[in-house]
């Protein structure tokens, strides 16, 4: 998977556990909890369904390092590569 | 200490614990002010932990002048004795500079939850006639300005840091323009201090009413149930928004001259573990959902990390189940000792308490002074029962932090007494040794991550969307947070029920509720289960989805399809 796609696959599974985001304004430095609004239980809804879609299991150790899309996106990048 | 229940002033020896000058009783007083005056000024009341990783103590000195000067803002403005203040922020030093100020000024503070959607807040200001709010630029501009307009009773909004949108204050150089020394304003006991709203099966969230007495039971249970003497170093996780980030997270500590640890971020595992190492963490309060995300990770991630600071840990918000307590005392040394109270309450009543053996899964014995026990309603009354029988969890009222008032709902409020008991609404049983056990709820009321949801707002939510006909909403079971709110929705002519249209309701709860509101998921129904009054019958939906007997089905009229 590119760097584009995924940040689009990433972008797709946040905005549906939340819904109220709208990808298109989702900035890549933002926060998913400070600035998007994600509350605990949407980071753990968020990390099953990465893993479903993508098979990357996410240690809980390892959640501040899908804080923001850029980040989120490196880390899978590596976690997958 | 000793309560004797037999005595005319059963509390006599509690107040004890605090100054109570002439007769006055004063929250900020008896929080702040006194260990001051005590010569403790120097002490640390408050170490903040930014999200940033900024570290800023406050002492109590500190405080006592900060809140001085909020006091000062808030009389400058023309407030006075009684008004009504709100807190919508997160957990910065503010709140709690806002929370004392308020207090030592003689008016009602009443903290929000900031994470709440617009609606929420805007039932909760509206209920409480707020004259004030206090809160940041970016939550008045996502959440209030839009509305702003329609709350005719508040009269100041004042916003965090050096500027604010129009028609608002900025906080910042009004604190720095102020006097740090205010008189305390005389306040009685019985003079409301603070209003904690709470969700109810129908009908609005109810505005439950303390007064400044409730700090004698702050203080009382702070020191016997959560172990908080002078010079401890505590930290409740808790938020200020619901009642435990309040009575535990600010009153309770202060009073007991504890260092209190606040913590601006959301869970995170790591940085929780070095919080408790790093600041050498003596007494921590928390709750369920947070304990099972820990153990969620394992014992290795806890491997790394010195906990033996620790010295008692607690739970609240829901029963904590008891792979939990014996989770938590292999990897902490401690284990986590469950107690149980409501927002009516103000303080805990139920607790596994320090120095107690813990029952894991029990909520513990009542506090001293507490008599609880296990009812039936029957047609001749409340009947109390044994050990062993599952009935409503009831208390003798009387003790000092007991609700007065639902604001402006005296008849909801008089429905909680009955036969000389307060009712608690949960279902409960107590085993030979005296210790209580959570059943369930006696209603509709949905406990998830600790938080109580009234259905009913929910729904109402959800309605207001224009595909919507009807709503249900149940908390199902949820392995790590309690419950989660699940809705059942029928749909108007000309919607199709499909995958988009699902996201874009729960999208548009979020939006009017807030994430720890709305429902993580919507099912949709062609009809829905209700009675001949018209009433959807949640109870029915929650027994189908978890596959449990129907029970009494004799008012269905419409079965749901």
């Amino acid at each position: 998977m590119t760097h584009a796609d995924l940040r689009a696959a990433f972008l797709d599974t946040l905005c549906n556990v939340a819904p109220d985001i709208d990808p298109a304004t989702v900035e890549d430095d933002e926060h998913i909890q400070d600035d998007l609004g994600l509350d605990s239980m949407d980071v753990l809804n968020l990390v099953t369904a990465l893993h479903e879609i993508l098979g990357v299991d996410i240690p809980e150790a390892d959640y501040p390092q899908i804080a923001t899309p850029a980040q989120a996106v490196a880390y899978l990048a590596k976690r997958l590569g | 200490m000793t309560v004797d229940s037999n005595s005319p002033d059963p509390w006599k020896e509690a107040r004890a614990l605090i100054d109570a000058p002439g007769g006055s009783v004063n929250i900020a007083h008896e929080a702040v002010d006194r260990h001051v005056a005590q010569g403790h000024g120097a002490t640390v009341a408050m170490l903040w932990l930014g999200k940033d990783g900024s570290r800023r103590p406050l002492s109590y000195g500190a405080l006592s002048d900060a809140s001085a000067r909020m006091a000062n803002v808030l009389t400058a403005h023309g407030l006075t004795k009684g008004d009504s203040v709100f807190a919508l922020m997160g957990r910065v030093p503010d709140l709690y500079i806002t929370a004392l100020g308020t207090l030592k000024a003689g008016m009602v503070f009443t903290p929000l939850f900031s994470a709440f959607g617009p609606e929420p807040i805007q039932t909760r200001m509206e209920i409480g006639s707020a004259n004030v709010l206090v809160t940041t630029a970016q939550l008045y501009r996502r959440k209030i300005a839009a509305w702003r307009d329609q709350i005719p009773s508040l009269k100041l909004v004042l916003i965090l840091g050096d500027e604010a949108p129009e028609g608002c204050v900025a906080l910042d150089p009004a604190m720095a323009a102020a006097s740090p020394s205010f008189e305390t304003v005389h306040t009685e006991p019985e003079d409301p201090a603070l209003i904690h709203f709470t969700s109810g099966t129908t009908g609005k969230p109810k505005g439950a009413v303390h007064v400044h007495n409730a700090v004698v039971y702050h203080a009382f249970s702070g020191r016997h149930a959560l172990d908080l003497t002078p010079g401890t170093i505590y930290w409740c996780t808790a938020d200020p928004g619901w009642v435990t980030g309040t009575s535990y997270g600010i009153i309770a500590p202060l009073v007991n001259r504890v260092t209190m640890i606040v913590d601006e971020a959301e869970f995170d595992l790591d940085r929780w573990y070095a919080t408790v190492q790093n600041e050498k963490v003596e007494v921590w309060y928390s709750a369920p959902t947070a304990i099972r995300m820990m153990m969620r990770s394992g014992a290795e991630a806890a491997a790394p990390y010195d906990f033996s600071s620790l010295r008692f840990l607690a739970s609240v918000g829901e029963p904590l189940n008891p792979e939990a307590v014996i989770w938590s005392e292999k990897v902490f040394g401690q284990p986590f000792h469950d107690n149980w109270w409501q927002t009516e309450t103000g303080g805990v009543m139920i607790a596994n308490r320090p120095g107690m053996a813990v029952r894991p899964g029990s909520m513990g014995k009542p506090m001293p002074g507490i008599e609880a026990g296990i009812v039936e309603h029957t047609d001749a009354g409340l009947e109390p029962l044994g050990t062993g029988k599952v009935g409503e969890l009831a208390l003798r009222p009387g003790w000092p932090s007991m609700m007065r008032a639902y604001l402006h709902e005296q008849a909801r409020y008089d429905k909680c007494f009955a036969d000389g008991w307060y009712l608690s609404g949960d279902l409960a049983m107590r085993d030979a040794d005296g210790y209580f056990w959570f059943v369930g709820r006696a209603d509709d009321l949905i406990k998830t991550s600790g938080h109580l949801i009234g259905p009913f707002e929910v729904e109402s939510a959800l309605i207001e969307h224009p595909a919507v006909a009807e709503a249900g909403v149940i908390g199902i079971p949820d392995e790590t947070a309690g419950e989660v709110v699940k809705a059942y929705v029928t749909l108007n002519p000309g919607y199709q029920p499909d995958a988009t249209l699902e996201k874009e309701l729960r999208g548009h709860a979020r939006k009017k509720l807030g994430p720890a509101v709305a429902p993580r998921e919507v099912i949709f129904r062609t009809t829905l289960p209700k009675t001949r009054s018209g009433k959807i019958m949640r109870r029915l939906l929650k027994a189908r989805e978890l596959g449990l007997p129907e029970g009494d089905i004799s008012t269905l009229e419409t079965d749901e399809s």
